[in-house]
């Protein structure tokens, strides 16, 4: 079943380099330490149907690092929400594929977001209304360890904690790096383990990569009871492109030809080798 | 003899008595039901109600959430939090997504009185204006201000309302004809020869300030501007035609409020002398709310005064 995870998540890198290096402008960096995570909410934990968007019943997910659509965008067409050609309108004027998450005119997205910090507000009002309505959805949030630095994160952390939120579940995608560099240089937030635990958090740890690992974390988070739920998933920046990952400086840019094709090559190459895998 | 009551208090009552028929309604606070008057929301409906803590972004936030799964949430707070420290969870959170949130600021304008400048919210007509597809009402006196209650919970979308904190006089309901209608203004009272542009607490001085008129010969129209975006040009229009002076009044900054409002559209459409009533670009000060208020010249006297300035301004260009 991994296999087939791991599948998508390459087809989704893929799909994401194609849309930066189209648009020319966009992040690859976050998307690629985010695909794994991505891939197993939508194509394993989350109870979504793609021909009702607007199910009221539907679990939800709040893209906190809304520049993460390169990631985000691939995974709902892939899972049917829309055309796969629709990505050639990335950060395009001629379409309404914006560079940041955008809830109105990509279907699938349930909130848009953009300005960090913001993301896991909406998530805890999403689990608020669910839980006030008897729905039985579960309220999922990805944030980015930069993204934490935001004082409005812990004011969430601590709303979603007095409401008993276990219907909400966020994914911290920790890949240790930001726009200037390493998190631990620019603003150290570790040990996020203790900090969300001191915030009534169940907290739990993932290797962002592994998707045995990501599902047994989204398995022990559905399992919490009286408080919501937080998963640190260990990842790479930049996650399948030799010269991307590790590296700050894709967080935000766009690969030049050269770049991309080697880029392409490499991803292409993991891909190949996983359909291999797959058909045997 | 009518009823005096601060708007607050009247926004309290009217989220009680509309919380049965709208059980989508709900409401946030950020640690100050007390003043904002939600309290009695809370205490009735306890279910619907949700203490957010002294944490007005994520407030914005979670009402945010509320309403992408159908709730119709109302977030409180003073106004200098409310639309100041929120301002960009506001813009991004709410506005851009055009979710159906209200946000409600209290305590608007220099009458906070004592609390002094760091309370005295004197922008956030300006700064919630600014947001595309904001809607901003700032209604006069507790009987408008349980029709906006109704009127916002009837539209979908994004909005801003100040309440105030000082008890006023109700004169809405003593004019003949008044409807509310969101977005639109009101005539409150007839006049030739300059209209008044009002909107908040400042309606009841601009009638005051028309009486005192009177009494000098000079007939000023009244127009209440409960609803500031989207603002009634029709009705604004017509007044700057038939009276040819116009003075716009608000206890906030004459900067992006109301009297900006009305210059962008008067100087486009229909170029009449305007005088700007207001506060005049600085910052309050502590003092009881109606010593305050007469510091900055927000009395009905001045009002009258900026009638005549505009009357001679009209003069002087004929």
């Amino acid at each position: 079943m991994t296999e087939t995870l791991k599948l998508t998540a390459a087809k989704i890198r893929l799909l994401g380099l194609e849309m930066v290096y189209g648009a020319a402008s966009g992040h690859l960096g976050g998307s690629f330490s985010s695909a794994d995570i991505l891939t197993a909410l939508y194509f394993q934990v989350m109870r979504i149907d793609p021909r009702r968007p607007d199910d009221p019943n539907r679990d939800r997910f709040v893209l906190s690092k809304g520049h993460c659509t390169p990631a985000l965008y691939p995974a709902l067409a892939l899972r049917g929400y829309f055309p796969q050609e629709r990505l050639k309108q990335f950060r395009s004027i001629d379409g309404h594929l914006s560079g940041h998450a955008e809830m109105h005119h990509v279907p699938g997205v349930d909130m848009s977001t953009g300005s960090l910090g913001q993301g896991i507000s909406a998530a805890v009002g999403m689990a608020l209304a669910g839980r006030a309505d008897g729905r039985p959805y579960r309220v999922y949030a990805l944030l980015g360890d930069g993204e934490i630095e935001e004082g409005q994160v812990w004011e969430a952390a601590m709303a979603a904690a007095k409401y008993r939120l276990s219907n909400l579940c966020a994914v911290v995608d920790v890949n240790g790096l930001q726009i200037d560099g390493r998190t631990a240089d620019v603003m150290p937030s570790e040990p996020l383990d203790e900090k969300f635990a001191a915030f009534g958090w169940q907290v739990l740890r993932a290797d962002g990569h592994d998707f045995d690992s990501l599902l047994a974390a989204f398995a022990a988070a559905q399992q919490s009871e009286g408080r919501p739920a937080v998963i640190l998933a260990r990842t790479v920046k930049g996650k399948g492109v030799s010269f991307m990952e590790n590296n700050p400086g894709w967080h935000g840019k766009a690969p030049n030809e050269e770049q991309y094709l080697q880029a392409r090559a490499e991803l292409s190459a993991t891909l190949e080798k996983l359909e291999g895998s797959c058909h045997e | 003899m009518s009823e005096t009551i601060a708007t607050r208090a009247a926004y309290g009552q009217a989220l009680v008595s509309l919380a049965q028929e709208y059980p989508e309604l709900v409401v946030l606070d950020a640690d100050l039901s007390g003043s904002t008057m939600t309290a009695g929301f809370a205490r009735a409906y306890p279910n619907r109600f949700y203490n957010m803590g002294i944490a007005e972004g994520n407030m914005a936030g979670v009402a945010a959430g509320l309403a992408a799964c159908g709730k119709k949430p109302f977030y409180n707070s003073f106004a200098m939090f409310a639309a100041g420290r929120a301002w960009e969870q506001v813009r991004n959170s709410i506005a851009y997504p055009r979710l159906n949130v209200k946000v409600v600021g209290s305590h608007g304008g220099l009458s906070v009185g004592e609390d002094g400048a760091t309370h005295q919210c004197i922008e956030d007509y300006a700064i919630m204006r600014a947001i595309p597809g904001m809607t901003v009402v700032s209604p006069c006196d507790g009987p408008e201000m349980r029709l906006a209650v109704r009127a916002l919970l009837e539209y979908d979308g994004p909005a801003y309302m100040r309440l105030g904190r000082l008890a006023v006089d109700s004169v809405t309901d003593e004019i003949p004809g008044y409807r509310f209608q969101l977005g639109k203004g009101v005539l409150l009272r007839p006049g030739q020869d300059v209209t008044i542009a009002a909107t908040g607490m400042m309606v009841q001085m601009a009638l005051q300030a028309a009486e005192q008129l009177q009494a000098e010969g000079v007939s000023a129209r009244v127009l209440d501007f409960h609803t500031i975006k989207p603002l009634d040009e029709e009705l604004l229009l017509q007044a700057a035609r038939e009276t040819g002076a116009v003075v716009t009044t608000e206890e906030a900054n004459i900067v992006g409020g109301l009297g900006s409002a009305v210059c962008e559209c008067l100087a486009e459409r229909c170029p009449v002398p305007v005088v700007r009533h207001g506060v005049r670009d600085e910052f309050g000060r502590s003092g009881a709310a109606k010593q305050v208020l007469a510091a900055y010249g927000l009395d009905p006297a001045h009002i009258a005064q900026a009638a005549k300035e505009a009357i001679a301004k009209k003069n002087d260009n004929r």
